[in-house]
């Protein structure tokens, strides 16, 4: 075993739980199923409300494409932890000798991966349904997908895991994500907008909306990463 | 000295209260809007009292998270429903006065939408306090820590959501002779704050005593 502090270290424990997250959900793939489809039906349930005589309100793919994202990865944070919960595996993996912020990370990693392969169905589904042109900037579209998610799940994973032991955890997650997440909301939101509708910004637009996902990411990874351990110490 | 301070602290509020409609009755009439500009007396004061309680309970927050003092979530407990209380004045007031001067009850202006995402923020604060069960106290204080980092992220990108569709607001730059009144709102705000704080901290130590009495008194 190498210096407990060291990066390598750290890197290998997050891998370490990234891995045993994912072989977990590939035995039985039930977040990944329920979270898509959840997804989708959001998607549906917002097409009944938004399409006026077949055709779409103006930009309202951007906002379904993003509330359909926080809706479904509100599901899969809280499915994630109540696995671990219900098998008192978090318990054991805090017990573990190695650094809570890898275990954090790994957390945040497994999520990340889980979500990415929700969006991979979503973008497209809303994409045909909707008629929006959603790839026509497609570096762009990924770019503020991975930062906008990366922001969401960054704070998402902290919230959930520290609502494990809390009453009433499957309400309250939602209740501390969404007001805190707003900016992640608008970013996306507007971003996909100025990708897809042309006198919304354009590219520039979605550029400077980017560049702050970039910062917030920054910024409340590393607030989770310091505040994970004091968090969750009983 | 808190517990001694209280009552004459509490009845100089009052008396400001008191004598703050003369003062904002003599204040000049605001050019546009006329006698509907006065509930900014009471509407500005509350907001700046909402923000400092924010504050308190952020700062408080981390205190307790690193440093472990006990003493330091209570401080952010009250000040968590104080934002809650004189957030929800700024959210009564605001409506009232925006229904005559814009036309609207709501407009999703910056400044409104930044207010009312913090308050939203610490009433999930008190909610999981309230409803999260053992453990809370430390959870909440992430979530202020969290809250308080969010204020910036909030306000920009609220700002630049809204400057794509530009409208025009009314600013209202302060006439000197409207200075006293207002600076007199601010006082007794500042001091019935300080006066309600102290009292919700009081009746917060002493659970905590009570709490230690019974713990020791089971052993």
């Amino acid at each position: 075993m190498s210096d407990p502090g060291s990066l390598a270290t750290f890197l290998r424990v997050t891998w370490l739980v990234t891995r045993k997250d994912l072989t977990v959900e590939m035995r039985s793939r039930e977040i990944l199923y329920t979270t898509t489809f959840f997804a989708a039906s959001c998607v549906l349930v917002f097409a009944f409300s938004f399409v006026r005589d077949g055709r779409p309100l103006d930009a309202a793919a951007a906002g379904i494409l993003w509330i359909a994202i926080a809706f479904a990865g509100t599901l899969a944070l809280g499915r994630t932890f109540e696995r671990e919960r219900v098998n008192e595996t978090l318990h054991a993996l805090m017990l573990a000798p190695s650094d809570r912020p890898a275990v954090y990370a790994g957390k945040l990693a497994g999520i990340l991966v889980l979500l990415g392969a929700v969006e991979a169905v979503l973008v497209p589904l809303v994409a045909l349904l909707f008629q929006a042109p959603l790839f026509a900037h497609p570096g762009h579209l990924a770019l503020l997908l991975v930062v906008g998610t990366l922001g969401f799940a960054a704070v998402g994973t902290l919230f959930a895991a520290m609502l494990v032991r809390a009453r009433s955890r499957d309400v309250l997650l939602p209740v501390l994500l969404y007001p805190i997440t707003v900016p992640v909301i608008i970013a996306g939101v507007r971003g996909t907008a100025a990708l897809i509708a042309p006198d919304a910004g354009g590219v520039a637009a979605a550029r400077a909306w980017i560049g702050m996902l970039v910062f917030f990411d920054a910024v409340f990874v590393t607030l989770a990463l310091w505040t994970f351990e004091a968090v969750m110490t009983e | 000295m808190m517990r001694r301070s209280f009552v004459p602290v509490l009845a100089l509020a009052a008396v400001m209260f008191a004598a703050a409609p003369v003062l904002i009755a003599r204040a000049p009439y605001e050019t546009t809007m006329g006698l509907v500009q006065k509930i900014f007396y009471f509407h500005v004061p509350s907001a700046m009292m909402m923000f400092v309680s924010a504050f308190v309970c952020g700062i408080a927050s981390a205190v307790f998270l690193f440093g472990r003092a006990p003493r330091a979530d209570r401080v952010a407990l009250a000040g968590a429903e104080l934002v809650a209380v004189f957030g929800l004045v700024v959210l009564v007031t605001g409506p009232i006065w925006a229904r005559k001067a814009w036309g609207v009850w709501w407009q999703w202006d910056a400044r409104l939408t930044s207010s009312l995402l913090l308050w939203m923020i610490f009433l999930a604060y008190l909610l999981l306090r309230r409803y999260g069960g053992p453990g809370a106290d430390r959870l909440s204080a992430g979530l202020a820590l969290f809250g308080m980092a969010n204020v910036p992220f909030v306000y920009w990108s609220v700002n630049v959501w809204r400057t794509l569709h530009p409208k025009t607001t009314v600013v209202p730059s302060l006439d000197p002779a409207m200075r006293p009144a207002f600076w007199w709102a601010v006082l007794a705000f500042t001091l019935l704050y300080a006066a309600v704080f102290a009292a919700r901290l009081r009746l917060e130590d002493q659970r905590a005593r009570l709490e230690a009495l019974f713990l020791e008194l089971d052993e």
